[in-house]
């Protein structure tokens, strides 16, 4: 099992499964606690028109010309997102239902007016991504990972989505203190100086361009889960920002290589002949994993109850 | 109504506190939609004094701040702080909001709020120190918190968490404090405590605003008054200003007659 068919089948879409899950938990983190936790949900719903829209423009599905219609279709989103909001009076999270629902049932309309049958674009790829298909052809085994020429054979997902990762850790190193002020006190934030609306914009910004990258690997269904359910989780085992964090990286990578194991192992164990889908498999673990974490997390209780008695 | 003050009603000029007064503000108007929250307010601090700001609910008090802050877009009006624009003071100006605006389910200790107090000092892609921590443990030693430092904030009593947020500004050591109602849902002994530190900051020669609410405070705690509603009513010291007249005006049909009555103010 952990021989060359495993570096060969398993190993890169583990690896990207990982990636993905940190890529997108990391600025859930800061989204679940400025009660933005649906942007990640909008964005990577309006990721579908975005995608079938670059292809009618370009009549190709290389990945550059997806992910950058996916990345307009992002900003669209999060630009209609704040005139829904602003013009109808309505709150952020009626807003964001609104816009994504509006534009992911467009998105499906356009997949089935336009000619995009003969290619593979369709709804289920857009859910559930294509995480198995990830295969390393050139790898013969772990001596591979040594081998440069072997390396560039990679999925390019791979590369794409290490760099995005590298992107957003920088991105929330450099700028913690202020995200950590402005998600906590936005008022006393802006009054000392830091620019709140940019850091803000720049952090759906970030997590569009995460859900852009991961979604193009392994669906929507896994960036959405991924950007509530660990750092959720993780908020329930400590009163720390900073080992919340810590938290939400140790769930998301427990999730990506139990849910892919699980999905490729796990039926055969029960005697099934079938693999069930690996992206369907580490959201549930993620929910899962959630779930365990509300019953037996140490800080599951409300501590504003304890507040209230004092 | 001494004559300056008759000089700004009139408009033309409002620096009567100097120059170099730590709140110079001409003009403010904010507005949320159509409806302007703040219409035309004048108001002027002089340094060393400590200023209520009395109006009733929706008067636009704490835009008020906001407006002079930044925090919220103005429509129009001139702010000076300490005779530049507000960015150019910013670091001589504590802002402490109102405890309810924030979610104190946020994952972070005491020591943590108090620290974000120190921001400008830490300075920017840096994290804080040894240094930093010792200066936020002496804030949270002068307001009664030092025991807490390591307590998530949410664990705090209503009067706890003033008290963090009035350490978070301590740690600022700011010129000019502005305060967001820090008397709101708070035990008396924190009340008792919190007036103690602003007087103390005022007798150091500093600024103290605060949006307050109980009228049957203000002679105690404050020397000078800002009565607003939308715009506006009366500005200066308590002993003049502080009149059922300008109650009457400020708070309309809202404030019984007889409520003002048990105020017992010097000058009604």
């Amino acid at each position: 099992m952990m021989g060359a068919e495993f570096v060969q089948l398993s190993l890169p879409p583990i690896v990207i499964g990982i990636l993905a899950a940190i890529a997108c938990a990391l600025p859930g983190n800061f989204l679940l606690l400025r009660r933005q936790a649906l942007i990640g949900d909008a964005i990577s719903h309006v990721v579908l028109p975005g995608i079938v829209a670059a292809f009618l423009v370009t009549g190709t599905i290389a990945a550059w010309p997806m992910m950058i219609g996916a990345a307009v279709a992002a900003i669209v989103a999060v630009v209609l997102i704040e005139i829904v909001k602003r013009l109808g009076r309505v709150e952020p999270g009626a807003a964001m239902g609104l816009v994504f629902t509006t534009l992911f049932a467009a998105g499906v309309l356009f997949l089935e007016r336009s000619d995009t049958s003969s290619v593979h674009i369709d709804v289920e790829h857009a859910l559930l991504g294509n995480l198995e298909s990830l295969i390393w052809f050139d790898a013969e085994g772990w001596h591979s990972l040594l081998d440069p020429v072997a390396l560039a054979t990679l999925p390019p997902q791979l590369s794409r989505l290490a760099i995005t990762l590298a992107a957003m850790i920088v991105f929330l190193t450099l700028f913690w203190k202020e995200l950590k002020i402005s998600t906590f006190d936005a008022a006393f934030a802006g009054a000392i100086g830091i620019h709140t609306r940019l850091l803000g914009f720049a952090l759906v910004v970030a997590t569009a361009i995460a859900a852009v990258a991961a979604f193009d690997a392994v669906g929507s269904i896994i960036v959405i889960a991924m950007f509530v359910c660990p750092p959720a989780a993780a908020r329930l085992m400590t009163n720390r920002l900073d080992h919340q964090v810590g938290w939400s990286v140790i769930f998301a990578t427990i999730s990506a290589i139990l849910g892919y194991v699980l999905a490729g192992y796990g039926p055969g164990w029960f005697g099934s002949p079938y693999a069930v889908s690996a992206a369907g498999m580490i959201a549930t673990i993620a929910g899962i994993i959630l779930g365990l974490a509300c019953l037996f997390g140490p800080q599951r209780k409300r501590t504003s109850q304890s507040a209230a008695g004092a | 109504m001494n004559s300056a003050e008759l000089i700004a009603e009139s408009g033309r000029i409002v620096d009567v506190a100097g120059k170099d007064a730590p709140l110079t503000v001409r003009g403010l108007t904010v507005s949320y939609g159509h409806k302007p929250a703040v219409f035309s307010v004048d108001a002027s601090i002089p340094a060393g004094s400590m200023t209520a700001i009395i109006g009733p609910n929706g008067a636009g008090k704490s835009t008020f701040l906001k407006g002079v802050l930044g925090v919220v877009p103005r429509l129009s009006g001139e702010v000076r702080i300490f005779g530049h624009p507000f960015a150019q003071s910013r670091k001589r100006v504590a802002y402490v909001p109102q405890r309810a605006s924030v979610d104190w389910d946020f994952p972070a200790r005491v020591i943590d709020v108090v620290l974000m107090g120190l921001y400008v000092d830490i300075g920017l892609f840096r994290l804080w120190g040894t240094r930093h921590r010792q200066q936020a443990m002496a804030c949270l030693d002068r307001v009664g918190m030092a025991d807490f430092a390591d307590r998530q904030i949410g664990q705090l009593s209503g009067g706890q968490q003033q008290r963090v947020f009035l350490a978070r500004a301590l740690a600022q050591n700011a010129d000019f404090y502005l305060l967001d109602e820090p008397f709101a849902g708070v035990d008396a002994a924190t009340e008792r405590a919190i007036v103690d530190v602003l007087k103390s900051l005022r007798d150091e020669g500093r600024t103290v605003v605060c949006v307050h609410h109980d009228l049957s405070t203000v002679t105690d705690y404050f020397d000078r008054v800002l009565l607003i509603n939308v715009r506006r009513i009366a500005e200066g010291p308590t002993l003049t200003t502080f009149t059922p007249e300008n109650l009457q005006e400020t708070y309309g049909g809202r404030l019984a007659a007889t409520h003002i009555d048990e105020l017992r103010l010097s000058a009604g």
